[in-house]
């Protein structure tokens, strides 16, 4: 910081001098800098997506970017169960079902409740009642050693859509329940380029309005992840994950944090649910199996378990792959294949099928991952140390030289 | 329904032989789990490769001969189909799971914990994507190789409406000589003496002369063969062949493992026998449809009230 000697300096009179101001700022804290680039592009992005990127993404793109969106946020709440505590959840989507039916049990005509609610009360209580499902799958079984929970985990996962999908007398079982009640209130719109203010209800078309809904719901969501991170609960955490018995020789309480981990991680998912219900309208068993735990979960190991920033941008790249780019650098190539014209080349490109083989590349994405950087591509520091203790050096070359120095000293200088 | 002696029986024909299948995977999970300390979360679908490739072969090699199927083929011919289809597919899903172990686990093998495991469902999810390009989307019918012919009122003259077909026969003379022959292996043998001192104290076993990395795929090989067996064994008996059949599979035989104790060989056998029958019974007589969480929640219930299993093993509960 001591080379910065002129970083506070009031910006130049000229347009120029601010801009270089900016530059030199942004030198000096990078991050912060990067920072400052994300949020202003995420402000600015949806009144660009139809004239940008829309025709060159597809009509849709906005919408996919949403339910992406919905998918990082449940990787933020997995990120505390995973990366904070470190234990494995491989039902996380069980949760997600949880708070996006709750959402629809208080705010459907199709609910079998006496009483209706509106989104904005559905909303909150989704996180409670997510939060308190953690608890009642935590509470006996996070005594269990890792893998076992997360096979636990895994089995809960299955058990809670299959109890959706057969109750049909309650939950409409496959046809699912629908519709399900809309977030409304004097939400910003943009109107032929003007913002204006109206008590509107948010139909699914109106994508830039769920896109600010979900960004704001993600920001709060971020604000109060990175604060728990640094609070006495979250070091606690982080200790519990390094090495438990030394932390419960520290007075941590092990099951207790634990099940804060557990519940705090599943509630965020009840956000997650409640939105996603909210905006699709319908909600059916079948939206919530093994392979959204899972996609959530690469999310969190391609972003580097612990790191919030690091979470948010796996997500977004694991996620708009997932749901866009699959499908649409599949046909490039096959445009691409077509325009060249060459014969083992085009028929090679043509022959590609990105979408078909999500699966595999999900797959050697984590093997890879696992083997060559297990820290993930942006790793919190002590995440990155702990996955690369092995290869530090220890203390066994200094003993062996002090063994080798003792060897030589003469036979009797011992005594 | 009318329960009637003979409906129980069939159940229980029904569970025993599912039962043997599953019991085949899990001896692969508990082999694994009792030696690395790994759930390996792949097994359920080098099972399904095991399916797919003799699927591949009962319908391939009768077309070979000009022929519509199997079933059409000359007895002694036929049978030394069904032993080949045996063989290749043991040796091929052998030889898959250790050629996962050595690209997949083995640098893993001193990460923590959660490292490997999450490298065991990348490998499971380029297995099923395998699966999935292999006979596409949808489930595939296996077909039928031996007449349809019931034991039990055609052959022996019996008069019971209970069916025991050549069918069963066969998948039963698959099955349960392996899991016999896998207790004698580890019990008896050599190999299994090393198998077993190496899944006690790997470094100890090394300062013994084990090779540590010989006796792993080892007993990667003896699991990935067992699930081949299984694979074929499965197909036979459901007519069925999917791409997802080793998620649900895998996880029946994971239960079986830790009902009977994981790492203890005979308790994976007899886990495997109780959740054939469970399913079997929960499908007659409650609902098919709840089968599936009945099985999980039979898990979870086993995992939290008796982490070692029914039958228990020390190991389990090493840390």
């Amino acid at each position: 910081m001591a080379e910065h000697p002129v970083r506070f300096t009031p910006p130049g009179a000229s347009p120029f001098g601010v801009l270089q101001t900016l530059l030199r700022e942004a030198r000096a804290q990078p991050k912060r800098a990067w920072f400052g680039v994300f949020l202003a592009v995420a402000l600015v992005y949806p009144m660009l997506d139809r004239q940008v990127l829309g025709p060159w993404l597809g009509e849709h793109f906005l919408g996919s970017l949403n339910s992406t969106l919905i998918l990082v946020m449940l990787a933020l709440g997995l990120n505390i169960v995973v990366g904070y505590a470190g234990l494995l959840d491989l039902g996380y989507a069980a949760f997600f079902a949880i708070g996006g039916y709750t959402a629809a049990f208080l705010t459907s005509p199709q609910s079998p409740l006496p009483f209706r609610t509106d989104f904005w009360v559905a909303m909150p209580l989704s996180f409670l009642v997510a939060a308190l499902f953690g608890v009642i799958l935590g509470a006996p079984t996070l005594r269990l050693r890792g893998d076992y929970l997360a096979i636990v985990t895994l089995a809960f996962g299955e058990i809670v859509p299959r109890v959706f999908l057969n109750l049909e007398t309650i939950t409409h079982g496959s046809k699912g329940m629908n519709p399900i009640g809309r977030p409304h209130g004097p939400i910003p719109q943009l109107i032929d380029g003007s913002l204006q203010f109206g008590q509107v209800e948010l139909l699914a078309s109106d994508q830039e309005a769920w896109y600010y809904l979900i960004a704001l719901t993600m920001a709060l969501s971020v604000f109060l992840i990175v604060r728990l991170r640094h609070s006495r609960l979250g070091r606690a955490w982080m200790a519990m994950r390094e090495d438990e018995i030394a932390a419960a020789s520290m007075g941590i309480d092990l099951l207790r944090t634990k099940l804060l981990a557990f519940a705090m991680g599943a509630s965020f998912s009840g956000f997650a649910g409640s939105i996603f219900a909210a905006m699709l309208q319908l909600i059916d068993p079948f939206q919530f199996d093994f392979s959204i735990s899972i996609i959530v979960l690469s999310m969190i190991i391609l972003g580097g378990m612990g790191n919030v920033y690091g979470v948010l941008v796996g997500g977004l790249v694991f996620g708009l792959f997932d749901r866009v780019f699959a499908d649409r650098v599949t046909g490039w190539l096959h445009n691409l294949g077509t325009a060249l014209n060459t014969p083992i080349a085009s028929d090679f490109l043509k022959w590609v099928d990105l979408s078909g083989s999500k699966f595999m590349i999900f797959g050697l994405a984590l093997v890879l991952l696992m083997l060559l950087r297990p820290e993930g591509l942006f790793p919190s520091a002590e995440r990155k140390a702990e996955f690369h203790e092995a290869e530090e050096p220890t203390e066994a070359e200094p003993a062996e030289g002090a063994a080798a120095e003792l060897q030589q000293r003469p036979a009797g200088g011992a005594q | 329904m009318q329960v009637t002696p003979e409906l129980l029986i069939q159940v229980l024909l029904i569970g025993i032989t599912n039962g043997a299948i599953i019991a085949l995977v899990a001896l692969g999970y508990t082999l694994v789990y009792g030696i690395v300390e790994l759930i390996n979360f792949a097994h359920g679908d080098v099972f399904m490769l095991g399916t797919m490739l003799s699927l591949t072969m009962v319908t391939w090699v009768p077309s070979l001969m000009g022929l519509r199927g199997a079933w059409l083929m000359p007895t002694p011919l036929l049978m030394a189909l069904v032993l080949g289809t045996l063989i290749l597919a043991m040796v091929f899903c052998g030889l898959l799971n250790v050629a996962i172990e050595r690209f997949a686990y083995r640098r893993l093998r001193n990460a923590p914990r959660l490292a490997p495991l999450i490298t065991a469902i990348g490998v499971s999810f380029i297995l099923v994507n395998v699966g999935l390009h292999w006979k596409g989307a949808s489930p595939v019918n296996f077909p039928d190789l031996l007449p349809n012919v019931n034991l039990l009122a055609g052959v022996l003259g019996l008069n019971t409406t209970v069916t025991f077909t050549l069918k069963d026969l066969l998948v039963i003379l698959i099955t349960v000589p392996l899991i016999v022959g896998l207790q004698l292996f580890v019990q008896r043998t050599r190999l299994g003496k090393a198998m077993r001192a190496t899944a006690q104290d790997r470094e100890a076993a090394q300062i013994m002369g084990i090779d540590i990395n010989l006796t792993i795929a080892l007993t990667f090989l003896l699991g990935g063969a067992l699930a081949g067996a299984a694979g074929l064994a499965f197909g036979l008996y459901n007519n069925i062949a999917w791409f997802f059949q080793g998620f649900r599979n895998g996880l029946y035989a994971f239960t079986a493992a830790v009902m009977g104790g994981i790492g203890n060989v005979t308790g994976a056998a007899l886990g495997g026998f109780v959740i054939g029958l469970l399913a079997a019974f929960s499908d007659f007589f409650f609902d098919p449809r709840w089968t599936q969480a009945v099985v999980f929640a039979v898990l979870i219930l086993i995992l939290v009230f008796r982490p070692t299993g029914l039958l228990g093993e020390k190991q389990a509960e090493r840390a």
